[in-house]
């Protein structure tokens, strides 16, 4: 099997600070990691890849060329080759123009069986590029995918709900936007680290993967944002304490005290 | 300066690992019991933590010195003990066997205690010989292709629990450190035992045991590196092994460095927090400080080995970076408490227990002061 997985480079957010000014993210100093959801799409090839022996995982982005670590972070966990897509034409994109310069990497990278990719970004949460880029090669796609079985030429997926799932077929070649509850992504190893370090990442421009600068990028970005705000911190809550029934009453007087009750 | 694109992710890999799997839970229920998860082992040896020099074609990983550094300072800043782990098979067991072992003794020690199946000890000290290590009393007597063991190693990390150590002992007693002998031993061969688990001050969830050999017979074939030569294998173990425990020491007290800004920031006294008073904030600078100073030798250390620098140099500066690294990590984690004030001295306070830990840095794998005599040898030879 030939799988490829769509990763993504970003700031991590947990140690990201708001400018209490300006509203927007401070983003000097910042470690960039792996997308997280990312890392369960990774996962979810490598297993595979580890039950059909001679399959191969790639892995595939779009972003600057400080990017190349992360995909070598990917190949250190087991993936075998990396691509980087780079250009300054890519630069500013939405996922709109994203998604265009993804399925034209993951076309030039061709005969894929299946395609991997997370749910979304910690950086954007859009969950837009993963949909976008599976109608951009024609391909069905399931989105919050927890669970996954091949089976012949179709997957039998698990798709998370928020009141349940939905088991669905699906015919392969497809796209599959996974969830963190899909696993738990490996540790990369010394070996492969060393390794990853001595591999070559191949780095694709809009010429390489027969892109017109007008179709990505800035240049082919509807969206505009029109303004960025932090919403205003929530008051801590109360939390009750006591046995289930002192909580219970604690909690229907509070209501009565509100008239909600 | 020191460090490359590998060593960057190797940094990535160790702290991702030990932040999430030796969590404040884990940490204190090891406290507790004294006991080292399993599963934590097992997943270290899947991710390659207990060969990272070793070579590919013994299950090892292939990386470097600064990839060992980098994941030791790592794990240490998080757990001290989990630490232990990782050293001991890419040093003190796994150290030995790399400088003397041949195909067979590779093959069959080194690979399994590489990849986490089996467990070695290194039994080189004796009730009676610590720093001196010249003055062991263990002897092995030549019997046809057999050698007899007889005496007492003490104070042998991971002996509770080995399947194998190795154990140095007098093949002439008349030759002093150069009648010396390695043995690979079967720990559960006839004759051998070990004592109860000490009942240590710190690095609780790692038993330290005496092991005693009465009459242990041992195949010649087990003897490691040549007879007599078992000494300077020793020392040149203890040679790497030093920049483990450095590491350990960079680790520990960037730990306590990090428990210590954090309370400073959070914990208000006199209206103010502890952070702005100049007192508290000039030890924090003095302590940065001087982890920044360590960090650099240990580091430099690693590099030297890495880059096949002439074993002399490489000796004085493992044994700087031991010496210097340690010493502050202990100075570092006593003002961190300090700073903690009545808290520090409270056991749910991590820097309670990072203090107790790094105690034992400056003692074992060559004193501080064996650290001077090494250093001053080299400069006054």
């Amino acid at each position: 099997m030939k799988i490829v997985v769509c990763v993504k480079q970003v700031p991590d957010t947990n140690e990201v600070k708001i400018d209490p000014v300006k509203g927007t993210l401070i983003r000097e100093g910042v470690p960039s990691i792996l997308n997280p959801d990312d890392a369960n799409a990774l996962e979810a090839a490598l297993a595979l890849k580890d039950k059909n022996p001679g399959s191969t995982v790639e892995v595939v982005t779009m972003g600057p060329p400080q990017a190349k670590i992360m995909l070598k972070e990917c190949l250190a966990m087991g993936a075998d080759k990396g691509y980087l897509l780079s250009d300054r034409a890519f630069g500013g994109a939405d996922t709109c123009a994203t998604s265009t310069t993804i399925a034209a990497g993951i076309k030039k990278i061709g005969d894929y069986d299946i395609i991997f990719a997370g749910r979304q970004a910690i950086d954007g949460d859009t969950a837009q590029v993963g949909p976008q880029t599976a109608m951009r090669l024609g391909l069905p796609v399931v989105t919050y995918v927890e669970d996954v079985e091949i089976n012949g030429d179709k997957a039998v997926v698990k798709r998370q709900l928020e009141d349940g799932y939905e088991k669905i077929e699906v015919k392969l070649p497809c796209v599959l936007t996974c969830v963190k509850e899909l696993n738990e992504p490996r540790y990369m190893t010394f070996a492969g680290i060393v390794d990853a370090c001595k591999a070559d990442i191949t780095v694709w421009d809009h010429n390489d993967v027969a892109l017109d600068p007008a179709d990505c990028g800035l240049n082919a970005s509807p969206t505009q944002v029109a303004r960025s705000f932090t919403p205003p911190a929530k008051g801590k809550g109360e939390m009750l304490t006591g046995t289930v029934d002192e909580m219970s009453k604690a909690l229907i007087g509070r209501l009565k005290e509100k008239h909600m009750l | 300066m020191y460090f490359t694109e590998q060593h960057e992710l190797v940094r990535k890999l160790a702290r991702d690992f030990a932040t999430k799997e030796l969590t404040n839970e884990i940490l204190d229920e090891v406290e507790e019991t004294a006991v080292f998860p399993q599963e934590i082992l097992d997943k270290m040896a899947k991710a390659g933590f207990f060969g990272i020099k070793t070579p590919r074609e013994y299950g090892g990983q292939g990386a470097d010195v600064r990839s060992y550094v980098l994941a030791m300072e790592e794990i240490a800043r998080v757990s001290a003990v989990a630490s232990l782990y990782v050293s001991s098979p890419n040093s003190l067991a796994g150290g030995p066997l790399l400088l003397a072992g041949n195909e067979e003794q590779l093959e069959k020690y080194l690979r399994p205690v590489v990849t986490g199946e089996k467990i070695l000890c290194f039994g080189l000290t004796e009730p009676g010989a610590g720093s001196d290590a010249g003055g062991m009393t263990t002897t092995a007597v030549k019997d046809g292709d057999y050698y007899i063991l007889n005496g007492r190693k003490t104070f042998i990390t991971m002996a509770p629990f080995s399947d194998y150590a190795i154990i140095y002992a007098k093949t002439d007693m008349s030759k002093g450190t150069h009648g010396i002998s390695a043995f690979i031993v079967d720990m559960k061969a006839e004759g051998v035992s070990t004592g109860k688990p000490e009942n240590k001050m710190g690095i609780i969830g790692c038993g330290t045991s005496d092991i005693i050999m009465e009459n242990v017979r041992v195949h010649k074939s087990e003897m490691l590196g040549e007879e007599n030569e078992g000494f300077i294998n020793a020392m040149k173990t203890l040679d790497l092994g030093r920049i483990g425990v450095a590491s350990q020491g960079i680790g520990v007290a960037q730990g306590a460095l990090d428990d210590a800004i954090a309370y400073a920031k959070e914990r208000k006294q006199f209206g103010r927090p502890l952070a702005k008073f100049q007192a508290i904030s000039f030890m924090i600078a003095e302590m940065a400080t001087k982890l920044e100073a360590a960090k650099q030798l240990v580091y430099k250390a690693a590099y030297l080995k890495d880059t096949n620098a002439s074993p002399k140099e490489c000796s004085l500066a493992a044994s700087m970076a031991k010496y210097y690294a340690t010493e502050v990590c202990n100075e570092i984690c006593a003002k961190a408490l300090q700073i903690h004030g009545g808290y520090g001295f409270i056991k749910e306070y991590k820097i309670e227990r990072r203090y107790r830990d790094c105690r034992v840095f400056t003692i074992y794998e060559g004193t501080s002061q064996v650290q001077q005599m090494v250093i001053s040898g080299v400069l006054l030879k």
